[in-house]
């Protein structure tokens, strides 16, 4: 049961952490002054989410496990994000669209988990659900402005929705350990996630003047520890401190 | 081609202590919507505000430098405009 609740944990923790990552790598490049601050903003809430999840993963762990060994230690194959989160910057288009597809799972997801059974799980979702809805209203704004906007930024706006839609159903898609949590009354319902995501998902695109793309779904294995070809530069970034000086301290 | 810039807002904030919102800087956006989400994270990050008002600099009407002769200086040879003429117990601290 605790190697169970572990890995939920680390499925929870793992999204915001890449995504954070990724958001990360925009501090100092972002469009101007304002948008660089919000994108940091969001990746620094992020990572505070990230280290609730950890500190209580180590704890259900025991043993040696730290929030920061769980972090930067463990290996590709270990990873339980799915692909969404590792998709590449390339243009603010692909940055916002990422955030916004991502955003629409996450408001419905931790609004569940504050009701879940496990009181330092509900208690990590309650403070972190305010964040995300402001995240959602960020990405949202800016997902409309562009779509609605010039002829180019409706265009890259559109592109970008192509490459990163069929990635989301990934979210959906229910893991053994996600039913299991859900049973138990511990983890979230994704089916009921899903209706209210693409409900927003479908009236943010609309308002946008975008269109939904009509590929097919990646069926991707990102919670069970496959990943794409993007994770390796990432954990090379992500992990240099603690492999070249191992228990480096701030 | 000259690179296009938003406008620029000036911010003012409300602290949970104060009454009165305080001019705290400026922020460039596109329009005022987009002006309150820049300024809740450029000018909020840090709990400092429960309100927030934007408005276009250019809405701003201000006073011109060349101009405080006549705007402030009749006021400074008339003492009796302040009130310091009183004498005041010396358990008032903050007057």
């Amino acid at each position: 049961m605790n190697n169970k609740l572990y890995e939920y944990l680390l499925m929870l923790g793992d999204n915001s952490m890449i995504l954070g990552h990724r958001l990360s790598e925009l501090c100092g490049h972002g469009p101007n002054l304002e948008t660089d601050i919000a994108l940091t903003n969001i990746s620094l809430d992020l990572f505070g989410q990230v280290r609730s999840y950890f500190q209580y993963a180590a704890e259900v762990k025991g043993g040696e496990f730290t929030e920061d060994t769980i972090a930067f230690l463990r290996k590709d194959r270990e990873y339980r994000h799915v692909l969404l989160v590792e998709q590449p910057n390339e243009d603010f288009g692909h940055v916002i669209g990422r955030q916004f597809l991502y955003d629409s799972y996450h408001l419905p997801l931790l609004k569940q988990l504050t009701e879940s059974k496990d009181e330092t799980i509900a208690a990590i979702a309650h403070k972190s659900v305010k964040e995300a809805r402001y995240h959602l209203r960020f990405s949202s704004e800016w997902v409309k402005r562009l779509g609605d906007g010039t002829d180019e930024s409706h265009q890259r706006m559109q592109k970008a929705i192509e490459h990163l839609y069929p990635f989301i159903f990934e979210l959906f898609q229910e893991t053994d350990i996600e039913k299991e949590m859900k049973e138990l009354k511990i983890g979230a319902d994704l089916s009921r996630i899903k209706e209210e995501s693409m409900t927003t998902i479908g009236e943010v695109l609309a308002d946008a003047t975008l269109k939904i793309p009509e590929s097919a779904p990646r069926m991707a294995k990102g919670k069970t520890g496959i990943h794409s070809e993007h994770l390796g530069f990432i954990l090379s970034d992500l992990q240099y401190m603690q492999r070249a000086y191992p228990d480096m301290q701030w | 081609m000259k690179k296009k810039e938003w406008p620029l807002f000036e911010v003012f904030i409300r602290s949970k202590n104060g009454l009165e919102h305080r001019h705290v800087g400026s922020l460039h956006a596109a329009d005022s919507d987009m002006a309150m989400e820049n300024a809740r994270d450029v000018y909020t990050r840090r709990a400092e505000g429960v309100s927030i008002w934007v408005v276009e600099s250019r809405h701003i009407m201000a006073s011109n430098p060349e101009h405080n002769g006549e705007l402030f200086e009749p006021a400074q040879d008339k003492v009796y405009r302040h009130p310091t003429f009183y004498d005041l117990p010396d358990e008032l601290k903050h007057i």
